[in-house]
């Protein structure tokens, strides 16, 4: 239940695009084709997934206060947690190096493709930037932090299919001078961020209280029956104070 | 500027307006949207980027000629990393309450686009004095940018200017408030930003025709 939280979580109400703004810059700059958008996309939730759990071991069993007490208890005293960003970003690095190896080996179609923007993956602030939440969320497993991974990726790659869609549509349309290309996109990724802002209610479901809550703000949404509950409540604690006062008396 | 040529003092005032790194170049909009809903932390993340910046183009430049090309990106991002590391120390001593605000946010400044851009098309092909003026220039446009959106986001969104109540008090219902004027409570939502940023764009490209785009 907790994985399928964290999961949609990640797609709709932290989404690395709308919600935080992380990759904005290539987010922008490869936007114009579905066809390499989706490249681009398939690459990142790919490294996301693969940096995301090996950055939680790095700082789980070398990084935290206190995780350094497996080799022995004299080192429990230990944070090495300054040294995060560069561990993290060196682990990017190197997966990144590795998939491009792979990938080119494998499947020289989709390298070829996928072009200059496969190393520049590495310094995409949505790669180092999901680590980064994970360490500040303190993500509690390594299933948790691999789910985070993809529902990021996932969220990520949804924001740039999407925009891509769009900006290809608005080449025929007739956007002003000044706005055409860079601020017409701002503007609708603007846009698009609002309208993920409703996903925030979504997982309201948690605990008894909450789905009440929500039960009785969907069954009164009109103010006259609220006041006509209202004259009602007034009336029951009327009869109320009648019967103590009579008890009183008596 | 009496001590810089105009070839030197064109790298701090192109950024500004002709070359922004923002608006134009299209790099490091990441941080500059998600923590300008207070003017004081678009202020302090535009300082961390300028010590970065200018201090990281120095180093780099300084090790140009001995860096192999097949490295290059690990080195700069070690280089960076650790400037980094040091701004994040600081900001955690002198200013937690602000540390806690810019959150992870300061360590994104390592993926910053300007700095490894900078890097990259500046400081790797020139000597330390300009590779210092750019850096600083770079910063500089990056900073007006930042700086224009955190000022209307909190003067819009709630009133204050630096933690200042500028419009008068919105509890107490004096200056502004009195006339019945209401906070824009959604200008600290996040997708105002990109939507000043698109304002700006709008703006910087219909003074300047030569940067209209055709498609």
């Amino acid at each position: 239940m907790e994985h399928i939280e964290l999961f949609f979580k990640s797609i709709f109400i932290d989404n690395m695009v709308f919600a935080t703004f992380l990759g904005m810059c290539s987010y922008l700059a490869v936007s114009k084709k579905v066809s390499t958008a989706v490249g681009l996309g398939a690459a990142v939730i790919f490294v996301l997934a693969v940096t995301v759990p090996l950055n939680w071991l790095l700082d789980q069993y070398i990084l935290k206060e206190g995780a350094l007490v497996w080799l022995g208890p004299e080192y429990a005293e230990y944070d090495l947690s300054f040294l995060s960003f560069i561990m993290f970003i060196a682990t990017i690095a190197t997966m990144v190096q590795l998939v491009e190896i792979i990938v080119e080996k494998f499947s020289p179609s989709l390298y070829n493709s996928l072009g200059i923007f496969l190393p520049l993956i590495a310094v995409n602030c949505a790669i180092l930037g999901g680590s980064l939440f994970m360490q500040s969320r303190e993500i509690a497993s390594l299933g948790l932090a691999l789910n985070y991974g993809i529902g990021s990726g996932i969220g990520w790659f949804l924001a740039i299919l999407a925009i891509a869609a769009i900006r290809e549509k608005i080449r025929y349309s007739n956007v002003p001078p000044a706005l055409r290309g860079l601020g017409i996109t701002f503007i609708i990724t603007g846009l698009m961020a609002i309208g993920f802002m409703s996903f925030g209610g979504m997982l309201t479901g948690g605990d008894e209280e909450a789905k009440e809550e929500t039960k009785e703000a969907i069954v009164t949404p009109k103010k006259e029956i609220n006041v006509i509950e209202v004259a009602e409540e007034q009336k029951d604690k009327k009869k109320e104070v009648a019967e103590i006062t009579k008890e009183i008396v008596e | 500027m009496g001590l810089l040529s105009k070839k030197d003092a064109k790298l701090i005032t192109d950024p500004f307006a002709d070359n922004n790194p923002i608006t134009i170049q299209v790099l490091g909009i990441c941080s500059a949207l998600a923590i300008t809903a207070e003017l004081k932390a678009s202020i302090v993340m535009s300082i961390s980027v300028l010590f970065v910046l200018g201090i990281g183009n120095v180093v780099i430049s300084l090790m140009r000629n001995i860096i192999p090309s097949k490295i290059r990106i690990i080195v700069q991002l070690i280089v960076v990393a650790t400037l980094v590391i040091i701004v994040d120390l600081v900001l955690k001593a002198f200013a937690y309450e602000l540390s806690k605000t810019l959150s992870v946010f300061v360590g994104l400044i390592i993926t910053n686009c300007i700095i490894m851009g900078r890097f990259e098309a500046f400081a790797l092909g020139n000597g330390p004095w300009r590779s210092f003026l750019d850096g600083i220039g770079n910063a500089l446009g990056y900073a007006v940018i930042l700086i224009i959106v955190g000022f209307f986001r909190e003067l819009l969104g709630s009133g204050t200017l630096l933690g200042i109540k500028v419009l008068g008090d919105p509890v107490e219902k004096t200056g502004l408030y009195a006339y019945g004027y209401e906070n824009n409570g959604f200008m600290l939502l996040s997708p105002m930003a990109l939507i000043v940023v698109g304002i700006i764009i709008w703006v910087q490209r219909s003074r300047n025709k030569t940067l209209i785009e055709e498609h």
